[in-house]
């Protein structure tokens, strides 16, 4: 490895926001991105939104992933949303949710910013990609 | 400096949160024009109070810092946290973990944690790591925090670059000959055996406590042989403990107990953490401490500038994958290749090392004038 090579890495919050208790896909994802060279900062479970916003600014992430199985993603992905804005950090964070979601629930979050969402079946190689391809340039 | 990294800098100098984040990406990725912004930093330096904390994993450590900062914002400072992890040597990936931890202080912008891998390049995270703390201070924290696992020599550099070390030792870590071997334990300013609600916790107390004692008697004189004088100018040390009064200017590192999860003993931790600090300046030993910690910075900056312009070298005789490959055909060996690519940049040092040297004799003619 050169020392070229690593300077610059695409950084990762993988967030549990609200009362869901079950981070397994969370842990799963954090491994893929570690494993596929990304630097990824896990929030722990039970996270408000504040304190996704609050680590996603400090951390100065390119990607937010945020896992969500409780069914309380309309409330909460637009509330990290605002406080992403709050922070002038929302146009360059690329902001993924994954977890159970809904179809009829996908455009509400697209309008919020959400960039794409990822469901059950999806594969973590998809994801890879994804965020490879349309993790923001600064 | 561009037009753009003024109006960052500005920004950070104004206390945003967000420039601050983006100052410290800049230093990780070595991103075009770092160095302008970093060495503009400098002059607004020098205030934070800078606390190194290491120890093997599972010690606690991110549960103290956190207790830690709690404590410091109730008294009505603002913290910055350094939190570092390693980074895969395979994929250079990272998981950094210790955020998890850091729940006290939520909702709380006045706690800047900021969570850094190491990135695999040789001394790259130490300087990278002193840069973010250059940023932290220049933006007005008042205590910032480095947080390690104490597993290896660049581990060891990083948290030197803490005014005070703190040394986070687990009850049960071994018997007494673990606390003789060299390595963390000799840079500690203050040692914490937490989960002291543990078995063993008195036992691990009671070790450390021989330990510091033993080291008090080792030097010659019975002087005491502590603290910032054991690490690089330990030369001067042993010359001062005959005439007696360096009694009063040695440091003996204090045992903390703590339960971090209860925040037992996090009030007293900071005390001896202010009791050192006390001691850095009322002994004078802080300003070599500082020049210290500069010249190692320099070391390191100079150390890094050769390594890229080695890799660069490197890159133009064919990369180093042909290299090794022609090593394993037994072509040739390492040695060889390593004098072949040096010999240009040696012939270019020789030629400049004069220039040095006239400096040297400079500022010794004028010294003797």
């Amino acid at each position: 490895m050169s020392s070229e090579q690593e300077a610059e890495s695409i950084r990762c919050l993988v967030a549990k926001v609200g009362l869901d208790g079950h981070d397994r896909g969370a842990h799963v994802i954090a491994r893929a991105f570690r494993d596929a060279g990304f630097e990824v900062i896990y929030s722990g479970l039970h996270k408000a939104p504040e304190e996704i916003v609050q680590a996603a600014v400090q951390e100065d992430v390119d990607v937010l992933g945020i896992s969500i199985l409780s069914g309380a993603h309309d409330t909460l992905v637009p509330k990290i949303m605002d406080g992403l804005e709050e922070y002038g950090a929302k146009e360059d964070t690329l902001v993924l949710a994954g977890g159970v979601i809904p179809e009829e629930d996908r455009p509400g979050l697209e309008e919020a910013g959400v960039s794409a969402i990822f469901g059950p079946g999806t594969s973590i190689e998809e994801t890879i990609e994804f965020v490879r391809e349309n993790a923001p340039q600064r | 400096m561009d037009s753009d990294d003024e109006s960052l800098l500005e920004a950070l100098l104004a206390g945003e949160h967000r420039a601050l984040a983006r100052v410290i990406s800049k230093i990780e990725n070595r991103a075009p024009g770092y160095r302008d912004l970093v060495s503009e930093l400098y002059a607004h330096t020098g205030d934070a109070d800078v606390i190194g904390i290491t120890g093997s994993p599972g010690a606690g450590k991110s549960t103290l810092v956190d207790k830690l900062a709690e404590e410091y914002r109730d008294r009505g400072e603002t913290v910055g946290i350094i939190a570092i992890d390693p980074s895969s040597p395979f994929t250079g990936g990272a998981v950094l973990g210790d955020r998890i931890r850091m729940a006290s202080t939520v909702g709380d912008m006045d706690v800047f944690v900021r969570s850094m891998s190491a990135r695999g390049t040789l001394g790259g995270l130490s300087t990278a790591t002193a840069d973010a703390v250059k940023a932290m201070d220049a933006f007005g924290k008042d205590k910032i925090i480095i947080e390690t696992v104490g597993a290896g020599q660049n581990e060891i550099d990083i948290v030197r670059t803490a005014d005070t070390v703190a040394v986070l030792v687990p009850p049960g870590s071994g018997d007494d000959i673990q606390t003789l071997k060299a390595g963390i334990l000799e840079i500690a300013d203050v040692f914490v055996v937490n989960k002291a609600d543990r078995d063993g916790a008195d036992r691990t107390v009671q070790e450390l406590r021989e330990m510091v004692h033993l080291g008090e008697e080792s030097g010659p004189g019975g002087g005491g042989h502590h603290g910032v004088g054991a690490m690089g100018g330990g030369g001067d040390d042993w010359g001062a403990t005959d005439d007696g009064d360096d009694e009063d200017e040695s440091w003996t590192p204090p045992i903390v107990e703590t339960v971090a999860t209860k925040g037992t003993g996090v009030e007293r931790f900071i005390d001896e953490l202010a009791n050192h600090r006390t001691y850095l300046v009322d002994s004078g030993t802080r300003a070599e401490k500082v020049r210290q910690r500069y010249a190692e910075e320099i070391r390191t900056l100079l150390r890094e500038d050769v390594h890229s312009l080695l890799e660069t070298e490197l890159a133009d005789s064919g990369g180093v994958d042909e290299l090794a490959e022609a090593v394993r055909q037994g072509e040739t060996d390492p040695y060889s290749i390593a004098s072949d690519v040096l010999a240009p940049v040696e012939a270019c040092v020789e030629h400049l090392e004069t220039g040095v040297e006239h400096l040297e004799t400079g500022v010794d003619g004028s010294s003797v004038e």
